[in-house]
């Protein structure tokens, strides 16, 4: 038996994001997918953004000559900057993020566990260049962190795992996976089912191979 | 005291080969590429560059690794899609790496430029990059215990100076300047202009002119 729903794009994993994050919350989008979040976000929702090299109220990414080299996000991309927006160093930016300011961080994950511990900085093959940016201080500084994710890797493998056997990124910090085939909640207690798309609950827990509550 | 220099050369005169060097930026903005070009001219080398990245393209950092002066990077993100020069030394073996989490590279910086001995933060509690290192339980967290980092030079790019070494920033070109600048024994910025005293308003001054022993237009 299969679910009448097909699994979402990245669009619509990023509007359902988009969606369960609090008016006026202070957000940082990672880098990659998550970034696509924005896009989602209503103009009328409040909702701040925050780039870890030194910006709060971030706009659209800088189109043409709108583009100036002083002004990027974390990706080195040319945005704007919206009205109310601030500018900080390095040492207050991470401040914000480790002093428990942001509400908010979506980060993209090869890994998760059901406890909610993140992998997503090093894949460990032997000619990979470890790079870690502001992943580890996002993990545990944020209020929430939110994953984007597709379930399964390239080979079929679940990235939603028992225990994560990539280097991990933080400890117990993810409190919510958002999936092409379905939305959880990881944590303390294990894993909460919250929507499918496209799979069974059943089919889920047969290619996970964990316990979904 | 700050010396506005007439040249790049004239402010990195003196650089000991050994030296921890600060490079501020993130990418290309806030990038000094007219000071490290200068440092490459002036020789120095079995160089310790700490910097958030290892090197864009070929120019500023990029072109300071490809002329192999440098021995050990620290940095929070060294592998991007234009760090092809550091990942070629890195492959080869040519170039050590130490791997810092970008808010703890920033702290390490701030608490030597405040004079704390050392701090204890969460971040990468239970990771690879703690391993090793003392750990303590504050109010029922765990917290790693970080040293700070001090450069014996930090070259920083800046948007204008007064002649009292007064900087202001632009937009996120201001990244790591302002932590970098308290950060090391000698401290050069390289400005789009300088101007008489008086003529940054004093309620905007992000790095005061204590901090900042050289200054070149670039």
């Amino acid at each position: 038996m299969s679910s009448p729903r097909n699994p979402r794009t990245k669009d619509e994993i990023a509007a359902a994001i988009a969606l369960d994050i609090p008016a006026g919350s202070f957000v940082n989008l990672g880098i990659g997918q998550p970034t696509l979040v924005a896009d989602h976000l209503s103009p009328g929702s409040g909702v701040v953004l925050h780039t870890e090299n030194g910006m709060l109220g971030m706009g659209p990414a800088a189109i043409g000559d709108h583009a100036d080299p002083d002004l990027t996000n974390a990706g080195k991309i040319p945005v704007t900057e919206l009205p109310g927006a601030s500018y900080f160093h390095q040492a207050d930016s991470f401040a914000m993020m480790r002093g428990g300011h942001l509400d908010v961080c979506v980060l993209g994950a090869f890994q998760v566990s059901v406890g909610g511990d993140l992998a997503n900085w090093h894949t460990d093959v032997p000619d990979a260049i470890p790079a870690v940016g502001g992943a580890m201080d996002l993990a545990i500084g944020a209020k929430q962190v939110y994953v984007m994710m597709t379930l399964f890797a390239k080979d079929g493998t679940p990235k939603l795992v028992p225990t994560c056997t990539y280097p991990l990124t933080g400890l117990g910090c993810v409190s919510r996976v958002y999936t092409d085939v379905a939305t959880f909640d990881v944590g303390a207690h294990g894993v909460g089912l919250v929507e499918t798309f496209g799979m069974t609950a059943a089919e889920l827990t047969q290619r996970l191979g964990i316990f979904l509550g | 005291m700050t010396t506005i220099c007439d040249s790049p050369a004239e402010a990195l005169a003196r650089v000991a080969d050994g030296s921890t060097v600060l490079v501020g930026g993130f990418g290309m903005a806030g990038m000094p590429v007219t000071l490290i070009d200068a440092l490459i001219d002036q020789g120095a080398t079995d160089l310790t560059v700490v910097s958030n990245n290892a090197g864009n393209g070929d120019t500023g950092l990029a072109a300071l690794l490809a002329a192999g002066r440098v021995r050990k990077m620290i940095c929070s993100f060294p592998r991007q899609s234009d760090s092809w020069v550091f990942d070629g030394l890195y492959r080869a073996g040519r170039i050590e790496l130490e791997v810092v989490p970008q808010g703890n590279l920033a702290e390490r910086m701030r608490a030597e430029g405040a004079g704390i001995g050392a701090f204890f933060c969460p971040t990468g509690v239970g990771t690879p990059l703690a391993q090793g290192k003392e750990t303590r339980e504050f109010d029922g967290r765990t917290y790693v215990l970080v040293l700070p980092i001090k450069g014996d030079l930090a070259l920083i790019g800046a948007h204008r100076a007064d002649r009292a070494g007064n900087l202001i920033y632009r937009k996120t070109a201001r990244n790591f300047g302002p932590v970098m600048a308290t950060a090391a024994t000698t401290v050069v910025a390289q400005v789009r202009e300088v101007v008489d005293v008086g003529e940054i308003d004093p309620e905007v001054v992000v790095t005061p002119g204590i901090y900042v022993d050289r200054v070149v237009v670039a």
